[in-house]
């Protein structure tokens, strides 16, 4: 299931005009704010009638010249910023609220409830809930009205970092075994590179680039969150658990350490490395306390305005992003093809960096 | 009620009849007017807004003449009607008509606000749910402003009890026809020793008042301790 999306829009200061492809998986709609990311994802829902375009799920269009699919004839489950649950309604009849008008099979509700662990909540009135299980509980009210595809609006955006900590998993359950396509926008370089499958990046109201989440994440001409949110995303393989509180992980045959995670042995995980969290060295490094040290290539460097350069490296474990002034590449003679080795600190990969691929 | 005379009685079992008739009639219109008047933008809403509010600000003589001059046995539109049946002038449904009118701006804001109150954002969100637009207000908007439905309703009854000068006007003081309340409260004080019955009058009115201010607290709490 593809949703298409084309769409021509006046905005206030400035004009939205994107073409993108949301494939099966988890899209983001990856930029800053203001950059027209609700507009779309309302417009998709319905909530908001484009100027001109054409937005169609697989064959089915919601929207074209003279065709206008309401709301409510879209089955798509949206989850919003804000959880915006009926309050004069319990969570229970929050959840089978859109079965009701749904007519179809979905998802059972003992499921979701189990895969969102609500199931203490269920008599409560959503006045009575944190703002993380308002946010649980959101999603499988979106879930459960039997949806072709799910829309979510920064859904962690209100919460603090700990809740945020609590629904990320929550969504890559939810893209891993809902099975369901997922458009999500977001502004955060974490929850991309947590979820992502697909990225398309929007910047002054344009697709700046669209493709799989590792590839647009290490390349270093685009970054919608600025160069300091830069930062490029592994998959790697739990190898196994060290009793000094480290886990080691394959990368491409490279091994790994970060601080001791929660999956299981042969589990594929994925790790942001944050552009600014690596040191780059143009000989194998000695004598050095960091534990994680890829060689590679570089590819390419985007200098800025600043004195920083974002450089990318092509390792065996896929392309990571570094971030260092320009006079350091200048005075490591860093330039496209020279071999070079990036070195990561373990306890520099915070745990909301990791989480299943 | 055997303190009340058979003809003290009648005026309070008119006034009530009266009262729940134009309140009855006036709620669903009243909403729909309000959700309209609070949701949608469309060409001459202020006009409607002042017409809604006229009988407020109005001296209710005048809505009364008005109400006359329309709807009275000699005019196209009372002539049509009372083709079908529908007579207003001088009958007791003339009065509730009256209450009604002047009932219904009271109705009409206390409604108002409390559909403005509610968050579009939850409509919007039961929309993507599947839930058409009337679905919408019946499963979202309408519990949601019950409490203001209620209190509306309330103060359209408590007005529609009371209503004395677009009544009298309209359909007159005819004992057993239209003669509420009020206008009997007014009818025995024009006569010599009418004083007692009328203060018994006053002493119905605010028991009645009361009562139903009372109900109508005593459920919007209710409502409201539900969806919190």
């Amino acid at each position: 299931m593809t949703l298409s999306v084309r769409l021509r829009h006046q905005l206030p200061g400035f004009a939205l005009d994107v073409d993108f492809e949301a494939p099966p998986g988890l899209t983001v709609l990856f930029g800053r704010s203001g950059s027209g990311k609700t507009t779309i994802i309302n417009a998709v829902a319905g909530l908001m009638r484009p100027d001109t375009g054409r937005i169609a799920v697989d064959g089915r269009v919601l929207c074209d010249e003279g065709v206008w699919l309401p709301p409510h004839r879209r089955r798509l489950g949206y989850v919003f910023q804000e959880a915006r649950l009926f309050p004069h309604l319990t969570v229970r009849q929050n959840l089978l609220y859109g079965r009701f008008f749904a007519r179809r099979a979905g998802a059972r509700l003992d499921d979701v409830v189990e895969m969102l662990g609500i199931g203490a909540l269920l008599d409560r009135r959503p006045g009575a809930l944190s703002g993380g299980e308002r946010q649980r509980v959101a999603i499988g009210r979106a879930l459960l009205a039997a949806p072709e595809m799910i829309l979510a609006d920064e859904p962690l955006a209100a919460l603090d970092e700990a809740r945020k900590a609590e629904i990320l998993p929550y969504f890559e359950r939810l893209r891993d075994e809902a099975k369901i396509p997922i458009l999500y926008v977001s502004h955060s370089p974490v929850e991309v590179a947590r979820l992502a499958t697909t990225v398309v990046v929007l910047q002054d109201g344009r697709v700046a680039r669209q493709g799989r989440a590792a590839e647009v994440l290490s390349d270093p001409s685009v970054t919608p969150a600025g160069v300091r949110g830069a930062g490029a995303m592994l998959e790697a393989r739990v190898v196994r658990h060290h009793d000094d509180g480290l886990t080691e992980l394959d990368a491409g045959g490279v091994p790994l350490f970060l601080p001791r995670v929660g999956q299981q042995a042969g589990e594929v995980l994925r790790v942001r490395v944050a552009a600014s969290e690596v040191i780059l060295s143009r000989e194998a490094p000695q004598g050095l306390s960091a534990l994680n040290i890829l060689p590679g290539t570089v590819e390419a460097i985007r200098s800025g305005d600043g004195p920083g350069a974002l450089v990318s490296l092509r390792t065996p474990a896929g392309r990571i992003l570094a971030r260092v002034t320009r006079r350091s590449a200048d005075r490591l003679g860093l330039r496209e093809g020279v071999t070079a080795y990036a070195v990561v600190k373990s306890v520099a990969i915070a745990p909301q960096d990791v989480g299943g691929a | 009620m055997s303190w009340l005379s058979p003809e003290e009685w009648q005026a309070v079992a008119l006034s009530l009849r009266v009262a729940v008739w134009a309140t009855v009639v006036a709620l669903p219109l009243g909403l729909f007017t309000a959700y309209a008047l609070a949701r949608w933008s469309f060409p001459g809403k202020q006009f409607v807004n002042g017409l809604v509010h006229l009988p407020l600000i109005l001296p209710p003589v005048v809505t009364g003449y008005l109400l006359l001059m329309t709807f009275g046995t000699r005019t196209p539109v009372g002539a049509f009607l009372a083709e079908w049946g529908i007579v207003f002038a001088f009958r007791w449904t003339g009065a509730a008509l009256a209450a009604g009118i002047m009932a219904f701006p009271l109705m009409v804001r206390a409604m108002r606000l409390s559909i403005e109150a509610v968050d579009p954002k939850l409509e919007e969100a039961a929309a993507t749910l599947g839930a058409s637009r009337v679905w919408v207000f019946v499963t979202v908007t309408l519990p949601l402003v019950l409490p203001g439905v209620l209190a509306g309703s309330v103060l359209a009854f408590a007005k529609a009890m009371g209503e004395f000068g677009a009544t009298i006007t309209f359909v007159s003081n005819i004992p057993g026809q239209t003669q509420t309340l009020p206008s009997a409260i007014y009818a025995f004080l024009q006569v010599p020793g009418g004083e007692s019955s009328a203060l018994r009058l006053v002493v119905v009115s605010v028991v009645v008042a009361m009562g139903a201010l009372l109900a109508s607290e005593w459920l919007a709490r209710r409502v409201q301790r539900r969806m919190s």
